[in-house]
């Protein structure tokens, strides 16, 4: 089995310092990209996409193009040799000759770990099911250190589903290692944020959780509201997803009283949680946060090939 | 009151919760060994009440991790021209790859047989584990 190769599989694998270097090198990018245009001349980065997700294959795709490397891959399980039963051990090794990197996202939870194992070049996991997502963090804690100026002491509200959102889930674990003061969970009753998971910020650390039903109740007191999508397939009929649905929809009367400097963050695609006014508020920076990804993963990449 | 032969080399696994004999008899495959094997079931025991005890002649080799996965109070004795030359308590291992399979349906262990799967001990009393690639958490079922 490969060793002493870095790769990205889960943020709880990086220290609180290491997070926080590849944070401000991303801030750095932003700041200068022409300084790391040519970073990775020469490098290939593989995107391996076992199942289709634009965005994140865009951004990596962009992220890699930005530091001037090349980039392959494929974007659907169909076109690659998996389809005829080839073990993601086999294609790992095969790849770790084709690139100097690899994305990979899969619907099977664990793939990018196992591929770690056999890998000869580092893997960035790009999503495993509903498992992990740890770029999409970064992504949440680079937009966070640059529109609120670092990353502690905040008031976080989340809103939506709490009990299945893996962006959640890794955002709060990952914030609660920056002195988060509060997490404000807004939610309906069905989609609350597991029991294990508030045990574990509880037992670990100092930050105080507040639960409430809807937004109204605790928008005055939030730095960062994080938006999430309401999935119909999470109800058991569609009568109590309708009714809930538009509870949750973010409109201008609900952040009127928030704090002027607050910023409403959502890890997009939206459907309809957020309605279209809110996007002219100077406090929706979801776009921004979009954008921040690219640099995010410039960072990542930089580090993980030690081209920096 | 029935009566069994002391063996006289092989091991005997003792101190086994009533009920789980059989289940460990099928999950060791002993109805495959070559030598004489014996179960007993619901033997008087002043430690557990009741107990199951499988003696094995001829043979000292058994799955201590596995044993410690069903019941850590089963204890271990090697015998020798009659004698006990060696007494082993089994341990719940740390670390168990292969014996357990993913109770995550969507968990690659379950569909890429390229790897074992490799669980963690998280809780001693629960007797739980977490996949290293999936982080569910699963127990262990006879």
């Amino acid at each position: 089995m490969a060793m002493n190769i870095r790769h990205l599989i889960s943020l709880a694998d990086y220290s609180k310092e290491e997070i926080l270097e590849l944070v401000k090198l991303g801030e750095k990018i932003y700041n200068s990209p022409k300084d790391y245009a040519k970073s990775c001349e020469g490098k290939i980065m593989a995107t391996l996409f076992f199942e289709p997700s634009t965005r994140t294959k865009f951004s990596f795709e962009s992220a890699m193009l930005r530091l001037g490397g090349n980039v392959l891959g494929f974007s659907d399980a169909n076109t690659s040799s998996v389809k005829k039963g080839e073990s993601v051990a086999d294609t790992i090794r095969c790849i770790s000759y084709y690139a100097d990197i690899a994305v990979m996202r899969h619907p099977k939870e664990g793939t990018p770990k196992l591929a770690s194992m056999y890998s000869e070049i580092p893997i960035i996991n790009a999503g495993d099911g509903g498992h992990l997502h740890p770029t999409q963090t970064l992504t949440d804690l680079l937009t966070i250190h640059t529109y609120k100026g670092g990353l502690e002491n905040h008031v976080i509200g989340l809103c939506g589903d709490l009990k299945y959102g893996r962006t959640v889930h890794s955002l709060i674990k990952t914030m609660a290692r920056f002195n988060t003061k509060k997490f404000v969970l807004i939610s309906p009753e069905e989609l609350t944020l597991p029991e294990s998971l508030k045990r574990y910020l509880k037992d670990n650390y100092d930050v105080k959780i507040k639960e409430v039903r809807y937004i109204e109740e605790a928008i005055e007191e939030l730095d960062i509201l994080y938006m999430t999508r309401i999935q119909k397939e999470r109800f058991f009929n569609e009568e109590d997803y309708l009714k809930l649905k538009n509870t949750y929809i973010l409109d201008n009367d609900k952040i009127r009283n928030g704090k002027k400097d607050m910023i409403i963050m959502h890890p997009l695609p939206r459907v309809n949680e957020i309605s279209y006014e809110v996007d002219s508020d100077k406090r929706a920076i979801y776009f921004k946060q979009a954008k921040m990804g690219v640099y995010v993963r410039m960072a990542l990449i930089t580090k993980l090939l030690e081209v920096e | 009151m029935l009566e069994v032969k002391q063996i006289q080399n092989g091991i005997v696994i003792d101190h086994i919760k009533s009920g789980n004999g059989l289940k460990i008899f099928n999950k060791l495959q002993l109805y495959k060994a070559e030598s004489p094997v014996v179960l007993l079931i619901n033997v008087e025991s002043k430690l557990l009440g009741k107990k199951d005890i499988i003696k094995i002649e001829n043979t000292f080799d058994v799955d201590l991790n596995l044993l410690g996965l069903i019941d850590e109070n089963i204890s271990i004795n090697f015998i020798k021209d009659g004698r006990v030359i060696d007494k082993k308590k089994v341990i719940i291992p740390e670390r168990v790859t292969g014996l357990i399979t993913c109770k995550n349906p969507r968990c690659i262990t379950n569909s890429d047989d390229y790897m074992q799967p490799t669980f963690t001990l998280i809780s001693k009393e629960k007797l739980e584990y977490k996949c290293n690639f999936c982080d569910e958490i699963t127990k262990y079922k006879i």
